[in-house]
This record gives structure tokens, sequence and C-alpha cells, in this order.
């Protein structure tokens, strides 16, 4: 899952890119308005959690200005107002979620992977293709009820081929659900990432179409 | 009912009384002067009617024309009484109920005399010829009689006239205050939050400044409002981010898997515990500065200059980068006013130039015209938000990350707390700010 973080506090921002990190999303940051922009011009994301008071505006604004141009983008407004009247504000505006400040890690954690869920058009909260089932929630995986172990990496890479089964993924929209804009990406290693996965869930499960990238095939 | 009402028709209706009564008054003098006259006149016919009598012999006649003035009665006939006076002394004929003694003296023309306790107006026609005095008479009683049943007959109809009047005023008033009411319920029907100006377009002329008035206080409120509620917004905001990130960093530290992770989480706890006790600091700081009133300047001591910045500079903790230069020559400058605003005021500037100096450099205090002042090597501040960086919780697009926006906001209420007035402006040698702290009649 990857995630943009829009927050101008140099410390909460730390803490919301390593706690959301330690729940299994990539996160890039932004700390302005104008950087939000950008990074949302520039790139996909699975979430955007967005503070309103930023230094060169309102995150409203930015969120307004995303839904103008039809981004379905699911957005979690993170914010110090948080008056019934400020809710609504922000909600009516385009966000599909919010929360006021201070909040708790896990909550956040929670309301991300569901907005992200709905983004993705599904309600459940688990991945499920055939006997393979996925837990966003505690980065669990299990075969036909046998628990698998699973790097973060692997989940990402696994969950990412799982969220809509039977389409095929690039290897670069893969490598962007792994690493956000600072981390160094590894040449090989989506094919590495695939590799282990094959053995762990079975060789059959993941197709690798040539030339295109990857795909989970569907139960049909 | 509003006192207005009442007023206005008290003032009509004693207007109205005063003209009535002085009008009254007038009618009253003037129509005794002319019926004064118009019975003088008759008084002096009457008497030439009974001379010419006497004078063509028959004072028989003329006895018998005396006779019928009458008797005096209740009305207003008969009011005449004549005598008719032989010149010896003797009465030769009197009218009915004319007294029997003489109406008037012996002088001829017009007299007045109290014949038994009674007032007459008389006329004498004195005819030596036939050797008789002629006296016609009127009770002035009488004459009195005439004009008060005059003004009688004026004044009856007022008497019914005054409530009728009284209640077309009443109406009148009610009617013509009309808008004041539909104003004052317009007022009153608002609640604490409509501040929306009262259409004075559709009031009359006279309530037009009053309402006016009253739309330029709704614009003041709700600009007082609106600065609170932003204030309240800002610190909310202010207050809340670090206790996020806190919390956040707490939890990270317990969910940690690694030892580099936790260890990470924690000391960001240390710098942001640091960083909200001095947001704490501030916010008690400027509650204390609008809270209480400041010392009379004559009550403030002198404090040293360099004295007190070299405290402040030991007391704040700065990276090794930074070079805090106090200059030796503000030993000799005494600052005025208090105490505890001029700490405050230094203590902020200072931690400011701190702040905005992430790569390191030199921050320099040093004396200049009538204060004292500080350079700092930062980023400076944008010339357009120059006047703004002093509003609460203002932080300039060069902010620094640990900033409140509230050390210049400090340093400024604290600088005219102790008589001074602080300037901001960016360096022309090079880039950074510039902070001057002048006292109208001089630092000493």
């Amino acid at each position: 899952m990857r995630i943009l973080v829009v927050e101008d506090d140099p410390i909460l921002m730390d803490g919301l890119k390593v706690g959301l990190g330690l729940a299994g999303a990539t996160v890039d940051d932004a700390t302005t308005c104008a950087d939000a922009r950008a990074a949302l011009a520039a790139a996909r994301f699975d979430a955007v959690v967005l503070d309103v008071m930023l230094p060169d505006g309102s995150g409203l604004d930015v969120l307004a200005g995303l839904r103008m141009r039809g981004d379905a983008t699911p957005v979690l407004l993170l914010t110090a107002l948080d008056e019934a009247p400020d809710r609504v504000r922000g909600l009516d505006c385009g966000a599909d979620d919010y929360l006021g400040k201070p909040f708790d890690l896990d909550e956040l954690n929670a309301r991300v992977r569901a907005i992200a869920r709905r983004g993705h058009g599904r309600a459940g909260p688990l991945l499920k293709v055939g006997a393979l089932v996925l837990d966003p929630a505690t980065l669990a995986a299990t075969l036909d009820g046998r628990s698998i172990a699973l790097s973060r990496r692997e989940f990402a890479v696994l969950s990412a081929l799982m969220e809509r089964p039977g389409v095929i993924r690039s290897r670069m929209e893969i490598e962007e659900r792994l690493y956000g804009w600072q981390e160094e990406v590894e040449s090989n290693a989506v094919e590495v990432h695939i590799h282990n996965l094959r053995a762990k869930v079975g060789r059959e499960t993941i197709e690798t179409v040539r030339g295109l990238g990857y795909r989970v095939r569907g139960p049909a | 009912m509003s006192s207005l009402k009442r007023r206005l028709v008290l003032i009509l209706l004693a207007a109205t009384g005063v003209i009535w009564l002085c009008a009254t008054g007038w009618i009253y003098a003037s129509s005794r002067t002319e019926l004064e006259h118009v019975l003088d006149t008759r008084l002096q016919e009457a008497a030439r009617m009974v001379h010419s009598l006497v004078a063509g012999g028959n004072i028989a006649a003329a006895a018998a024309v005396a006779q019928a003035a009458g008797p005096p009665d209740a009305g207003y006939e008969r009011q005449l009484s004549c005598q008719i006076w032989s010149l010896d002394g003797r009465l030769v004929a009197k009218s009915g109920g004319a007294p029997e003694e003489a109406l008037a003296g012996p002088a001829e023309g017009f007299s007045e005399r109290t014949v038994n306790g009674e007032p007459w107006r008389v006329y004498t026609i004195l005819d030596p010829d036939k050797g008789v005095r002629v006296m016609v008479g009127d009770r002035i009683g009488l004459r009195d009689r005439l004009v008060r049943d005059l003004v009688a007959g004026l004044l009856a109809p007022v008497i019914l006239i005054v409530p009728l009047l009284g209640l077309l005023i009443w109406i009148s008033v009610g009617r013509g205050l009309a808008p004041l009411n539909a104003v004052a319920g317009d007022i009153a029907a608002r609640d604490g939050e409509d501040m929306r100006p009262v259409a004075p377009a559709a009031a009359p002329a006279e309530i037009r400044p009053l309402l006016e008035a009253i739309n330029g206080l709704f614009a003041k409120v709700e600009a007082a409002l609106r600065q609170e509620r932003d204030v309240t917004a800002f610190a909310a905001h202010e207050l809340r981010t670090p206790l996020a990130g806190l919390k956040t960093q707490a939890q990270i530290a317990l969910a940690a898997p690694d030892a580099p992770t936790r260890e990470g989480a924690l000391r960001h706890i240390l710098v942001s515990v640091d960083r909200t006790t001095r947001l704490v600091r501030q916010l008690l700081a400027l509650a204390k500065l609008e809270g209480t009133p400041a010392p009379p300047p004559e009550a403030a001591g002198e404090t040293d200059a360099g004295a007190l910045l070299r405290d402040i500079v030991r007391q704040t903790a700065k990276p090794e980068a930074i070079h805090v230069v106090v200059d030796e020559t503000l030993d000799t400058v005494k600052l005025k006013g208090d105490r505890e605003a001029l700490h405050l005021m230094l203590r902020n500037l200072h931690e400011n130039a701190i702040e905005h100096m992430a790569g390191g450099g030199s921050i320099a205090w040093g004396p200049c015209a009538g204060g004292l002042c500080v350079e700092d090597e930062g980023p400076g501040i944008h010339e357009d938000e120059l006047p703004l960086v002093t509003r609460r919780f203002y932080r300039g697009r060069s902010r620094s990350g640990a900033g409140s926006g509230l050390g210049l906001t400090i340093a400024t209420m604290a600088a005219a707390r102790a008589g001074a007035r602080l300037t901001l402006e960016n360096r022309r040698d090079r880039g950074g700010l510039r902070a001057s702290i002048v006292w109208q009649r001089g630092a000493a």
C-alpha cells in the first residue's frame, strides 16, 4: 500500500512515516500544499493522509483541487480542528474520513486500510484468491488455512497482485508500491520477491506475462 | 410601551395645552377691552338719551326711562342703573334697583365708585342750564361675569377636545415610531451569531445614524469574534499537533520491532517534549502579558542590558554551529522598563534568531540609536510578511520546524510594556533579520 502523508510538523511526520511503515505501507511525504499537489499529480497513491493547516494554505484546497480533477484517491483528513462543523466541511470537500489530533496510531492505520480497500472497490477486510488469504490488518497470510511467513515487502507485492485478481501488474507498478521516492530501488528486487513468493504460495499462483508483468490467476 | 412614545405624547400635549392657555389669555384680554369699550359707549349713549329727555324738560319721561332700566336681576337684562340729581344734591329720579346713594362724584365723564360694597362704572353728564346731573352706571361685577361667560364658552369645547386630541396624538406618535419598533424587532429577533448589518436604507433618515453606529459596532464585534475563533483554532492546532506527534512516537516506541526504531522514537519524544514545554511557556507568557496591567512607568527600574543579555544567552540552549556575540558597549546601556518584560522580549528575540539559523552562523547583539538591536544570519522574512509575523501564531513561509508563531508576538507585546518599540527589517549587507528595540526617550 502506497500512502502520501501531507503534514508540516517534522516529529508527527516522522511518526506517521514510521507508524504507517510498520503496518506495511510505503510512505511518501509532503510538507506543503505545493509539494502535495506535485506528488498527487506525479504518482498514484492508495490513500492520502492530509493535514488541514499547512504553511502555504489549507489542505482542504488541495483536496478540492484533487476532486475537481476527478481523482478519486481516498483521502483521510488529519487535523486539530475536529469540531462537528469542521468535520462536516472536510467530508463535504471530498474527504473519505476524518481523524482529529491527537489520534491513536492503530486507529489511523485501520482507517487508512479501510479507505484504501474501499478505493479498490472491496468491502471485506481480507484479500482472497482461491485458497490464499491475506489479512492487511495483521500482515498475516494463510494458504489452505496454514499460516505462511512473508516479509513486509513480499506481503506488499502479493497484496498488490491480489487486489485485482487476473489483472496484469507491470514491474514498475509493483516497484511503485514498494518504494517511496527517497528509497533506492534495487534493480531486480521485484523478480527476487516474486521468486521467493512462488516458493511460499505455489508456483502456479503467480503467473508471468512475458514483457508485461505479473498476475495472480483469478478463481475462475 | 417605549418611554420615547410617552415622552413625545406628553411633550405634544403640554405644548398644545400651553398654546391653548396663551390663546385663551389673549382672547380674554382682548374681549375684555373690546367689551369695556362697547359697554362704555352704551353707558355714554344711555346717559345722553336720558339727558336729552331731561333737556327737553320732560323729567317725568326721563324718570320713566330711568325706571325702565329696571331692577337688577340675575341676567344681563336691565343692567344699567340711572340717577338724575339736581345740582343742589337732591335725587330727582332713579331707575328701579338703582341705589339711593349717588353713583358718582360731582365731576362729569367716566368714573368708578363703590356703592353699598358694589363697584360701579358710571358716566355722568352735568347740565348747569337745567340744573341736573344725569348718572348712568354699570355694575362692574356684571361686566366681569359677561367676560367670564364669554371665555367659559370658548373653553368648554377645549375640555371636550383635549382627551380626543390626546388620543389622536397617541395614535400618531405610535404610527410615527413604527419604523423604530420594526428595527428594534429585527435586532431583538437575532441570535448572538447574526452580525448582518441592519438595512439602513429602509429606515427613516432620523434613525439612520443610529443604525449606522449599530452596524459599525456589529462589524467590530464580528471581527473580534473571528479573531478569537482564529486564535482558538490556531492554539488548538499548535497544541494538538505536537501532542499527536508525541502520542504517535510513544506508540511506535512501544510497538517497535527493533532497537534503532525504538531509540529514534524516544529521541523524537524528547525533542517534542522540549518544544511543547517552550510552547506552553510562551502561551503562559502571552496570557500573562494580556491578562495583567502594565506596571506604572515610575515603578519600573533600570536594567543593565549587557548583564541581562548574557543571562539569557547562558540560559538558552543552542546548536554548536551558532555563535553569539554580545557587544561590550551594551554593559554601559541601562534599559528602562519592567525587568520581566525586558527579559521576555530579549529572550524571545534570541530564541527566534536561533530557531531560524539551522545552518549555523552568528547572532550579534549590539547598541543602536535609542536602544539596542540583534542581527542574525538566518533566511530573513519575506518583505510582504514583515507586518504579519508579529501576529499570533503566524508562521512565515520560511518557517522553522520548531517555531510556534508566538515568539515575535510576545517580543512585540513585551517591548510595548517596557515602553519601547520593536522594529523588524531584513539586513541589507547579507541575508538575515535585524530586530531593533527603540525607546522613544532613549534607553537610559
